[in-house]
């Protein structure tokens, strides 16, 4: 499977364009790297790519054909703030199976505790957040995951436990990666490839 | 803690501002909930006796006596508890309104723009007439007064959960929601409604004293209640024939009653603001 974009174009507001015929290419059996300056427009093409901005232009298709819209989004986005995308009202329980019910042997492997399950979002850390975040997209209909910056609150020990669950997962499942960060060095022992972002950017 | 209300001054003083409002609270619903249970318990029919009629306050009758030597207190609760009743069936309904309109709105633009015409139009009709001409187009009576009532007291609470539930769509739990693959149902349901809940909550107490004002000035001007009703309103409207006799108790102790009830239940809409969101309420 590829999850494939066409000449991307998009920008906020007509004084300044953000993407100007980006392309890029990710097969399932991968993980790709992205790296560039802040502001450049790395989590605005992040957010292109798993369907949460609709009014680009270019197109964004898997294995040749459109992303259907109406059910689970077969690409999905993880990102910075976990907290955002947790309803302030839900137990951790019903945020994570939102989504789907992950076995308890996944939960392990990405050391997520019991206890935090009967906690509210805000009664967690960002870490710990995190790794709802990052279960909750590995939902056995994905096929595809952007990871837009998803370690940045993590320490250096928790960082790689978590890369390290996150990447068997998705080898195991052929479910392709695209990985965003400012750590280079990071992206070096994790992907297959890195792409730059000034350079698949025509602006 | 300058903002904080007399009556929450002095008396409890050694209590937190928590304990106090949820105090405040309690004892004000206990008050209201003992005048509704009272009065509900009170026969409709109740006892003449024209050999103590227009008598004025006395121990054996602290509200005095009416024309037909009936016991004003009694007559007060009486109304007091009917009126109660209306309130709650006005407010919820009004409620109610308001949240299916809120969700409306949230559907697409063109709803959106249907909702907020609606919400012009009844707020720029007056109060008095909206409730003269839907009491009156129902056939008046207790279904007549709180339906007017309701349908003229939707717009503020519809206000205030449209921008909420605009507010909830635009967060990145509702856009994760929906590439879960979840509806718009299932959306508005399970994230919208249980953060809207406490605001609907008080939205309805908020429009409780409102609702009781407006049944008894309505039904005093003889477009609610029918005569026959005990309420309060009734009783105010037939006090006026005796007042220039100076049968003043008819008038002041139901009407001094009735605005207790309408305080009353402003303190319990005012605390519970304080307790969801204290922030909002210092404003
Ligand atoms: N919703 C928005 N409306 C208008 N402008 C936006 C919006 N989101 C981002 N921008 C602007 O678009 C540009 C690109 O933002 P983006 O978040 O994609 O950058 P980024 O490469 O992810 O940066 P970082 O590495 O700091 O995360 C920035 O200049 C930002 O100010
Ligand atoms: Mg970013």
């Amino acid at each position: 499977m590829n999850l494939k974009a066409n000449n991307i174009t998009f920008s906020y507001s007509k004084k300044r364009q953000i993407l100007k015929d980006v392309s890029l290419s990710i097969n399932n059996n991968e993980i790709i790297g992205l790296i560039g300056d802040s502001g450049s427009g790395k989590s605005t093409l992040c957010k292109i790519l798993s369907g949460y901005i609709t009014n680009y232009t270019g197109e964004v298709t898997m294995d040749n054909k459109a992303i259907p819209d109406k059910d689970f989004y077969p690409v999905q986005l993880i990102y910075q703030h976990p907290e955002k995308t947790m309803n302030p009202k839900w137990k951790m329980e019903k945020v994570l199976n939102e989504s789907w019910t992950p076995t308890q042997e996944l939960k392990d492997t990405f050391g997520l505790k019991d206890t935090w399950l009967t906690r509210w979002p805000n009664e967690l850390s960002g870490g710990e957040l995190q790794r709802f975040s990052i279960l909750r997209a590995l939902n056995p209909k994905t096929k595809f995951i952007i990871a837009d910056e998803i370690s940045t609150m993590l320490d250096a020990v928790t960082q790689v436990q978590i890369w390290e669950a996150l990447i068997k997962h998705c080898k195991a499942n052929n479910i392709g990666i695209l990985a965003v960060s400012h750590d280079e060095e990071l992206l070096e022992v994790i992907c297959d490839d890195i792409l730059h972002f000034d350079e698949i950017n025509n602006l | 803690m300058s903002e904080t209300p007399w009556y929450n001054k002095g008396l409890f003083s050694s209590l937190n501002l928590r304990q106090k409002t949820l105090l405040t609270i309690g004892l004000t619903g206990l008050v209201l909930l003992v005048i509704f249970i009272c009065g509900t318990l009170i026969n409709a029919n109740l006892p003449t006796d024209f050999s103590i009629k227009m008598q004025p306050p006395t121990f054996d009758h602290i509200f005095g006596t009416d024309w037909m030597g009936r016991d004003m207190f009694i007559r007060t609760i009486k109304g007091l508890s009917l009126s109660i009743m209306i309130g709650i069936g006005a407010s919820i309904i009004s409620s109610i309104i308001a949240t299916i309109l809120a969700f409306v709105a949230s559907v697409n633009k063109f709803c959106d723009s249907v909702v907020s015409w609606l919400i012009d139009l009844f707020a720029s009709i007056p109060h008095i007439l909206l409730l003269m001409m839907i009491s009156i187009a129902l056939g008046k009576g207790a279904f007549g007064v709180i339906m007017a009532v309701a349908f003229s007291h939707w717009v503020n609470l519809t206000r205030v959960l449209r921008a909420e539930v605009l507010q909830i769509n635009t967060s990145e739990y509702v856009a994760l929601s929906k590439k879960f693959g979840k509806s718009k149902l299932w959306i508005a349901k399970e994230h919208i409604l249980p953060l809207i809940l406490s605001q609907i909550f008080v939205g309805t107490l908020l429009v409780f004293p409102h609702a009781i004002m407006h049944e008894s000035s309505i039904t005093f001007l003889g477009f609610g209640l029918s005569p026959h009703e005990p309420a309060i309103g009734i009783i105010l409207s037939e006090s006026m024939t005796y007042l220039a006799m100076g049968a003043w108790w008819l008038a002041f102790f139901p009407g001094l009653a009735l605005l207790i009830v309408v305080l009353l239940f402003d303190i319990i809409g005012d605390n519970l603001k304080r307790l969801f969101d204290p922030s909002q309420a210092n404003k």
